[in-house]
């Protein structure tokens, strides 16, 4: 199989090609380049649904390689991935995961559950424990478990909070605060953007945007991309007219909300996107 | 402090930069060539440009080495860094061409050939390409597209990118001026033809100034619907 020659894998000892192999024995060619890392990204649960957040910066060790990127992929309109790691290894094994769940879609007759999901793309990533391949993505969803967290170097939790990448620490700052159940909607929304926004002023690899994706039972919908240079703009006014408004829940943004389409979903009770 | 002891050695000289200890030299398959990619996207067309010198260390191995290269009658690619895997690569983009066109008779569209060279570089994941790729061409519904990659396989869909050496240096300006990102009170025009035909070739002579890899002539290649037009301009040769 084409992935094992790329991963070294020998399974059996009469394995002759060894040629394709020998990548594995030597120690590794070093590479020449950087590769993208570095990013803020969180997820919570509250009572009106799941909350995804997460930075647009790419980076690649000092060079912002994409403004403009795209860190919460969509699988289905009831599944959200969020990437952190490297660009490369998020976006092709997200490909592979949407690709293997349609297929269980298709072969079972239903959709996979998101704790499923979760084991799934473990298990897939096991193989490469111990190379440079740097996954670190958690699931939302709208099912009976609805937040995952799985990461390349093993790691597989199920939780209500979690925040993933370089900005993380202080992201997980400002929601262990403020972060409960009965927050509404408008809150919850608020306190992920500022969370995301106090990740990106502190840590240098996170930054320019932030996008904002509600998952309730209905699906997903999204929220328009703001550019946080306008949110740091306008709490520079609000300290210099001398407002003593700390609440968080008062930072209410600009941003407008885009639902996803509402036709009759296919059997699953899930519409899918194309696989890009 | 604690920390800066260790920094320098006892000859009073920074230790990783004056190191005289045994170093073992390593045969590296890699190298870098050098050159510089600019593509932009624009209504109904798409341009890619690059220029044509091949360098390696402080030589120059030739000044007529394009790093344009069609793929389709609608899609060009641009390819620097490593002149050995951008060859292999393009080869094997072309083979792979080949057997779509003969498989499902129709020629493969640009974002087609964006996701499969994604897989390609993928498929090299422990063993990359050292390729910056950027391809330039027309969607299915005759816009421009510009798809820009890294060199193990992420890519996304922009209107404007540059790769290759002097990239840190273009993309700044080309923010500016087709993004009119960092201005403040500005009209967002539209780009036409020739104005971003003459902006990428002020860019060029910019970085030909500023980069000792980038130099000697800029070839551009501008995709339209009545095919791909090719044009030469000289730059400097020092």
């Amino acid at each position: 199989m084409a992935l094992q020659d790329v991963s070294g894998f020998q399974d059996t000892p009469i394995h002759t090609s060894l040629s394709s192999l020998s990548t594995s024995s030597s120690p590794p060619t070093r590479r020449p380049f950087p590769l993208s890392h570095g990013t803020t990204t969180l997820a919570f649960v509250f009572q009106g649904g799941v909350i995804a957040a997460a930075d647009t910066r790419a980076s690649c060790s000092g060079l912002v390689a994409c403004p403009s990127a795209q860190k919460i992929l969509p699988i289905h309109s009831h599944l959200l991935v969020t990437t952190s790691g490297s660009g490369a290894d998020c976006m092709l094994w997200e490909r592979i995961l949407a690709r293997e769940i349609r297929l269980y879609q298709l072969r079972h007759g239903r959709r996979l559950s998101i704790t499923g999901s979760a084991k799934l793309l473990s298990h897939m990533l096991h193989p490469f424990k111990g190379t440079d391949v740097c996954v670190a993505a958690t699931l939302c969803g709208w099912d009976v478990e609805e937040l995952f967290y799985v990461c390349s170097d093993g790691t597989r939790l199920q939780g209500e909070l979690f925040s993933v990448g370089s900005g993380s620490p202080y992201a997980y700052g400002v929601l262990d605060g403020e972060v409960r159940w009965s927050l509404n909607e408008e809150e919850a929304i608020s306190l992920a953007r500022e969370a995301v926004y106090r990740a990106t002023h502190r840590d240098a690899y996170s930054g320019n945007c932030v996008d904002l994706f509600h998952i309730t039972a209905q699906g997903y919908c999204r929220r328009d991309r703001e550019d946080l240079r306008e949110e740091y703009h306008r709490k520079r006014e609000r300290k210099d007219a001398g407002s003593h408004a700390t609440s968080l829940v008062l930072t209410l943004g600009v941003g407008k909300r885009r639902s996803v389409e509402r036709e009759k979903i296919q059997r699953g009770g899930v519409k899918w996107h194309g696989v890009e | 402090t604690m920390f800066a002891t260790q920094v320098y050695g006892d000859n009073g000289k920074m230790k990783e930069y004056h190191y005289t200890g045994p170093v073992e030299h390593r045969f590296s398959p890699y190298s870098f060539n050098g050159g510089t990619v600019l593509a932009v996207a624009g209504e109904d067309f798409a341009i890619v440009a690059s220029d044509t010198r091949l360098s390696e260390g402080y030589s120059i191995h030739s000044r007529d080495s394009p790093k344009c290269y069609k793929l389709t009658d609608t899609t060009v690619i641009g390819c620097s860094g490593f002149h050995g895997d951008c060859l292999t690569l393009t080869k094997i983009i072309d083979a792979r061409l080949k057997m779509y066109k003969h498989s499902n008779n129709k020629c493969m569209t640009s974002g087609a050939i964006a996701a499969m060279l994604s897989t390609i570089l993928y498929g090299r994941r422990f063993f990359p390409y050292y390729v910056y790729n950027i391809i330039g061409g027309l969607d299915e519904e005759g816009k421009g597209a510009v798809y820009s990659f890294d060199p193990v396989g992420s890519y996304q869909r922009d209107t404007y990118k540059a790769g290759g050496s002097a990239s840190a240096m273009l993309q700044p300006l080309l923010d500016n001026q087709i993004g009119f990102k960092n201005m403040e009170g500005v009209q967002h025009l539209p780009l036409n033809q020739e104005k971003a035909v003459q902006l990428v070739k002020d860019v060029f002579i910019s970085a030909a100034e500023r980069d000792v890899y980038t130099g000697d002539a800029l070839r551009i290649c501008i995709v339209t619907k009545d095919g791909i037009k090719e044009e030469t301009v000289p730059l400097r040769k020092d």
